[in-house]
């Protein structure tokens, strides 16, 4: 193809520019060498590991995401059909990151990770006598008899007046299930490890064999609170396997959606931070902004949380000129009400007191993570999607990038204010200059089988979705990818050195979700 | 401080009037304050979102005398979303027989109605019925401030609750 620009750092690897969003596109591997050599070269070029998956019949293969200044590179390496349980290299030793996800392979499809010595499950807990997905869909699983997720054998400290504190699965208040096990010693916390996989719900073994549409509902509902950024990166994904670009107006109502969700969740967040550090005020009053928001979603959208409103090929609201005007209006006074509450968080001393210096993730730690999102930013990792990458219509408005350097508590919530306001600017950029749209189009059908990637930025960080197509919109299989998979761990190093009673707040600045890891 | 105490006379109150506010209606057995442990049994934390916005000051439950409680010991309604996962059968097991008689049961949302779109999953029970007896069923994916509210008030109900 010779609109390619091969990257010179990069040898072999080139992406195309895409109109819709950030160039990105699959390399096939030949060998396990080559698949161990190129995840090395795209890791020291600077690219982030964001992620790493499996997939089973007709053709058993590993997939392997990162994200460079130039785009998202996926690396696929095939594994041989005859042999049983295929092993893979496992990367982790040079990307730390990778263990979770090896590990999830191995639960899921039994293929084994070469070289990777951590053995205990990871979100299969032992539970199936067989690997799930090494059996055709709709089979049913044998349970593992003898599982036990509470023998997991975490890390135990031992010392002098160490004790331990387990956590969850259920937990205080209404949060999702996970478990969490500290080491302390009095009020201090040395370690924390997580064991997560509650919520798994097999969701990459339901995409097999669905029809698009089926799978769109799916992919709406990974991780509620993401719904919107979900169902884009899907739709991103199908529409990049049968080569079909959405409208300009469609992609703007998309970016708008995407925005909505940003800031409903951002308010959200940040009143319940608030709320856990004291101060009652901010809940009601964050709670009040976030619903009069949502009344807004279901005034003009239909769907309060904007459940299945994108979906592949466009969306499924239009703005006539009175919502136009409404959404605007909202949007000063929105904006208005921020300022305000910023200033009154900034001015109030024991909110800070509680924020600053609490739950550090310091920016060199963020950096050999790979991390992004509003946890990276805030310890000065500068990416977001929309900023560097855009594609339209990120490159006509173009957001500014919030950062962060102290990676605390505050720095966090910094972010997310800033963050706010510049997606109301963004936003009321957007509703000002709406193209004429139509909302949906038809999507082409496919002869043969097609693959396809997406991947926005959803308001924890970014989204990733893989689809492979069999000939006729039927997906064979596919896989979506939250941040939370990658930012869990940075909350395992952001909390030790703090107390346990500053655990709720440390994790709610992060606030992951359970759903979006465990699939 | 001003600022802030500023902020709050010029917001007011917001709590919408209902009809039948949970706190007049004493359903009987249960008093005028009625505790509700929220189980999450694998949503995808749409439902949560939900539950959250129950304690926003539009619908202010806690102003109508019912709360969330952080031990099950200390519950009267067992609210349960979540298609019940398999790795989560037995925690949910054990918050029910946690929780003391008189109880109820109400199952939130189409994934613990009926499993909802993870239904026919290899990783899921498919309903909280499936497990535990339900007393009270609110489909919706997810069911809306209101229709939580609703819920609530008819899961405790105006006959007395059997006890256990
Ligand atoms: S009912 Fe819908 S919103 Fe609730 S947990 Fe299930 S999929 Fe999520």
């Amino acid at each position: 193809m010779d609109n390619r620009n091969p990257s010179p750092s990069l040898p072999g690897l080139c992406l195309i520019p895409r109109e819709d969003g950030i160039p990105r596109a699959l390399f096939p591997q030949e060998t396990p060498e080559t698949y161990l050599a190129q995840a090395r070269i795209l890791g020291s070029a600077g690219g982030r590991f964001l992620g790493l998956w499996g997939a089973g019949d007709p053709q058993p293969r590993i997939c392997t995401a990162f994200l460079l200044r130039e785009g998202l590179f996926v690396l696929v390496l095939p594994l041989p059909k005859e042999t049983p349980s295929p092993s893979f290299p496992s990367l982790s030793g040079f990307i730390p990151m990778a263990n979770r996800f090896e590990r999830t392979v191995r639960d899921l499809f039994g293929f084994r990770p070469e070289g990777l010595e951590d053995t205990r499950p990871w979100v299969g807990h032992d539970l199936w006598a067989v690997p799930p997905l090494s059996l055709p869909p709709g089979s049913p699983v044998p349970e593992n008899l003898e599982a036990g997720s509470l023998d997991y054998p975490f890390v135990r400290v031992t010392g002098p007046g160490v004790h331990e504190i387990p956590v969850g699965p259920v937990h205080a208040g209404i949060i999702e299930p996970g478990h969490f096990r500290f080491q302390v010693v009095g009020e201090k916390v040395l370690r924390l490890e997580e064991l997560l996989g509650y919520t798994h719900k097999g969701v990459d073994g339901m995409f097999r064999n669905r029809d698009i549409a089926w799978g769109a509902r799916l992919a709406a509902r990974i991780s509620g609170d993401s719904t919107v950024a979900t169902s884009m990166a899907y739709a991103q994904a199908i529409e990049q396997a049968l080569d079909f670009s959405p409208a300009a107006g469609v992609r703007a109502l998309r970016a708008l959606l995407l925005e909505r969700e940003r800031i409903a969740n951002h308010l959200g967040d940040l009143g319940a931070i608030g709320n856990d550090a004291g101060l009652g005020f901010a809940l009601s009053q964050f709670g009040r902004l976030k619903e009069n928001l949502l009344r807004k979603n279901r005034q003009h959208f239909g769907a309060r949380y904007l459940f299945d409103q994108v979906t592949p090929g466009g969306v499924q609201t239009s703005l006539d000129d009175e919502a136009i005007a409404d959404l605007l209006e909202e949007n000063g006074i929105l904006l208005a009400e921020i300022l305000a509450l910023h200033k009154i968080y900034d001015d109030h001393g024991g909110l800070q007191d509680r924020f600053q210096n609490t739950g550090v993730l310091l920016p060199e730690v963020a950096h050999r993570l790979g991390l992004g999102g509003v946890v990276g930013r805030a310890s000065a990792q500068a990416w977001d999607l929309r900023a560097d990458h855009g594609g339209d219509p990120y490159r006509r408005f173009p957001p500014a990038l919030a950062l962060a350097h102290t990676g605390d508590v505050a720095a966090r919530v910094l972010v997310r204010f800033l963050e706010i306001q510049e997606s109301l600017s963004f936003s009321r950029a957007l509703l000002e200059h709406l193209p004429e749209h139509s909302i949906a189009e038809s999507i082409p059908d496919n002869s043969e089988t097609a693959e396809g990637l997406g991947i926005v930025e959803g308001f924890r960080g970014e989204v990733l979705a893989w689809v492979r197509l069999a000939p006729h919109g039927v997906v064979e299989a596919a896989h979506i990818q939250d941040p939370s998979a990658l930012l869990w761990p940075a909350l395992e190093i952001a909390v030790p050195g703090n107390l346990v009673a500053d655990f709720p707040l440390i994790n709610k600045s992060f606030n992951l979700s359970y759903s979006g890891n465990d699939l | 401080m001003w600022k802030l105490l500023l902020k709050i006379f010029r917001t007011g109150i917001l709590t919408e009037k209902r009809d039948q506010p949970l706190s007049q209606t004493h359903p009987p057995g249960f008093g005028k304050s009625l505790a509700i442990r929220h189980v999450d049994a694998g949503s995808c934390n749409g439902c949560e979102l939900e539950l959250w916005a129950l304690e926003n000051p539009y619908y202010s439950l806690s102003s109508g005398g019912v709360k969330f409680v952080a031990s099950p010991r200390h519950a009267d309604l067992l609210l349960v979303t979540g298609p019940v996962t398999r790795a989560m059968k037995e925690a949910l097991l054990r918050t029910r027989d946690a929780v003391p008689g008189p109880s109820r049961v109400l199952a939130v949302g189409d994934c613990a109605c009926n499993g909802g779109i993870f239904r026919e999953s290899y990783a899921v029970h498919g309903g909280v019925d499936a497990v535990i007896p339900v007393d009270h069923h609110l489909p919706g994916c997810p069911p809306s401030p209101d229709d939580l509210l609703e819920a609530i008030h008819q899961a405790f109900g105006t006959s007395p609750p059997s006890s256990e």
